[in-house]
């Protein structure tokens, strides 16, 4: 017998049972939205390897999925672990980036968990951590909720598939920022952004900057051999749009950046190693131990751990990253302004803000153009009134007809 | 052309070609079109409520002032209309020619939520998975060379600046790129 008639017979096979565990998966993960303070809904077809725990347990035992952790107090490395149970952490992206860091915070037993990815699982995936073949086709955060939940039932999950850029949802988006606390009231604790484009960044510094929540954005470059992790408290570090995006998003020089071919390689190395530092610097801030990171790059080729802090633009673009400026200078309320620590403080600390802060040059490499208008000023003084009206004239509806007749 | 509306006593010899990445030298879509599209000026996006109208009607009158110049010039190779009333959805179709063959797409793109921070991810589904310079969708991979320009030119550039800086040199680089790897067959194409 021919083997491809049969092989395109289990294909079929397969694809129908994909699509028949889909089904179920949504209308269970449909009927759990919008989900009550922190009830995963089991799913039917990925069965928890074990039941729920209430309370994290010191007990060094081998049944204990907590021990080791737990035993961080014991080190004197973290003081009160079991806080990890009342945070809520909000990921962006279920990438080579994303979906690790979910997998590491699920096992350190993190109390919730909001997902958000637009995609599907590809065979094209394959080279990177978390995802396994046989979850091709299915969405990402579908497969990457069940895959936790069997990890660590007691974790609290919830997914949304959309992509957060788009206007009608960026408002829940915001929403989910605001709200998605353990209790479903206060706002989430911290937000991971592991997306691949600078869209999306965009939008996640504009909802943390409004909703005044903490993120931390991670990037792995085109090339895949070099990284980086920032932390952004709005209005106390420089927030995504204060500084150019070319140096931040990438830490590499413009001309390398732009080269013919692909859009991007990946390596489960270099990704894992970003969800490692990004993770790791998460768990600092959450659980208050060692010293944060503002700007940490990692450099493959050389194993390079470039490392700075990024103060914010008083002339930053974005208005609510200005409001937030404003509210940590006019309340004079303090944190920590050395290089290694932005944090909050208590009273009495030093004065809030200096002059002339923006980080620029810890960053500015040479050959990049950091602050440049790129020459086109010059054409700004030219002509709005080039089609033929003036400004407020024309109404919107107006213009629209003009530009409709003129392609016609 | 350089008596266009842009122009003004003084500015004929300015290098145009100065604030442009080297990958756009290669094209048609030329770089002194930068000059003669009007800059805009109000810093809104589509949650802004009156500020939007405001940016919009300068969007309209950028991409108008952009259809008539690549009128005057004989190089029409762009349509685009606004499918809603807040102008956050727009729809149309792109072509260029190519070895005297002409390919023609539809395109479409929302305004995202961040714009003007964030340039729109302009959509050509036909070509879905046919290049890595196309993201998943159709998006077309604009990160590379248009977006860091766009960055440094919030809030002055607008769609008009997306579609004749960003499309139309992408389209003039890979649509060569994509026949020649057999990629895009010629039927269901007019020529010239
Ligand atoms: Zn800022």
């Amino acid at each position: 017998m021919d083997p491809c008639a049969s092989s395109s017979d289990v294909i079929a096979a397969l694809q129908a049972e994909i699509t028949s565990l889909r089904a179920a998966l949504h209308s269970v993960t449909a009927a759990s939205s919008p989900p009550p303070p922190c009830t995963t809904t089991s799913s039917p077809v990925f069965r928890p390897g074990r039941v729920k725990i209430d309370h994290m347990s010191a007990e060094v035992t081998d049944s204990n999925p907590y021990s080791r952790l737990m035993a961080l107090k014991r080190m004197g490395v973290v003081k009160e672990y079991e806080r990890i149970r009342k945070v809520s952490v909000l990921i962006v992206g279920l990438g080579g980036v994303g979906s690790v860091a979910a997998e590491m915070l699920t096992r350190c037993g993190i109390g919730k968990l909001l997902l958000f990815d637009y995609d599907v699982v590809e065979l094209a995936n394959m080279n990177r951590l978390f995802f396994r073949p046989e979850h091709a086709g299915l969405r990402k955060t579908e497969a990457a909720m069940a895959t936790l939940e069997s990890i660590n039932p007691d974790v609290c999950l919830e997914g949304h598939t959309y992509d957060v850029t788009s206007v009608p949802h960026f408002e829940h988006f915001l929403d989910r920022l605001r709200r998605g606390g353990p209790d479903g009231r206060s706002p989430v604790h911290l937000v991971l952004s592991c997306v691949d484009n600078y869209a999306a960044r965009t939008a996640i510094n504009q909802a943390c900057n409004e909703a005044d929540v903490a993120w931390m954005e991670s990037g792995v470059s085109e090339d895949a051999v070099s990284g980086h992790i920032q932390t952004l408290f709005p209005g106390r570090t420089a927030c995504f749009e204060c500084l150019p995006p070319l140096l931040v998003a990438s830490g590499r020089e413009e001309s390398t950046l732009r080269r013919e071919g692909v859009c991007a390689a990946s390596l489960p190395t270099t990704m894992g190693i970003v969800a490692g530092l990004l993770v790791q610097n998460a768990l600092k801030y959450l659980l208050d131990f060692g010293d944060l990171s503002y700007y940490l790059g990692y450099s493959a080729l050389t194993d390079h751990f470039p490392r700075h802090t990024l103060w914010p633009n008083p002339d930053c673009g974005n208005i609510w990253c200005r409001r937030r400026q404003e509210t940590w200078r006019g309340k004079g309320r303090a944190w920590h302004r050395r290089e290694t620590d932005c944090r909050e403080v208590g009273e009495g600390a030093g004065p809030v803000h200096g002059t002339n802060e923006w980080g620029i040059e810890v960053i500015g490499r040479e050959g990049v153009d950091v602050e440049g208008e790129v020459g086109v000023e010059r054409g700004s003084a030219g002509s709005v009134q080039q089609s033929g009206r003036e400004g407020t004239e024309a109404s919107l509806e107006e213009l629209a007809a003009e530009l409709s007749q003129l392609q016609s | 052309m350089d008596g266009g509306p842009g122009g003004k006593a003084g500015r004929a010899e300015a290098p145009a070609s100065e604030p442009m990445p080297p990958v756009w030298a290669s094209t048609d879509h030329a770089p002194h079109v930068l000059e003669e599209i009007p800059m805009l000026h109000t810093r809104a996006g589509p949650r802004d409520g009156n500020q939007w109208i405001s940016r919009v009607k300068e969007e309209m009158q950028a991409v108008i002032a952009l259809v008539r110049i690549n009128k005057e010039k004989d190089n029409d190779w762009f349509q685009i209309n606004p499918l809603n009333k807040l102008c956050t959805r727009w729809e149309g179709k792109c072509w260029t020619y190519y070895q005297g063959v002409r390919f023609e797409f539809t395109l479409h793109f929302d305004v995202p939520a961040s714009y003007p921070a964030t340039c729109p991810d302009l959509i050509i589904p036909h070509l879905d998975g046919k290049t890595a310079k196309i993201y998943r969708g159709g998006r077309i991979c604009l990160d590379l060379h248009f977006q860091p320009l766009w960055a440094r030119n919030v809030p002055k550039f607008g769609i008009a600046h997306a579609l004749a800086l960003g499309l139309g040199p992408w389209l003039s680089l890979e649509i060569p790129s994509l026949v020649s790897a057999g990629l895009l067959p010629v039927t269901g194409t007019t020529a010239r």
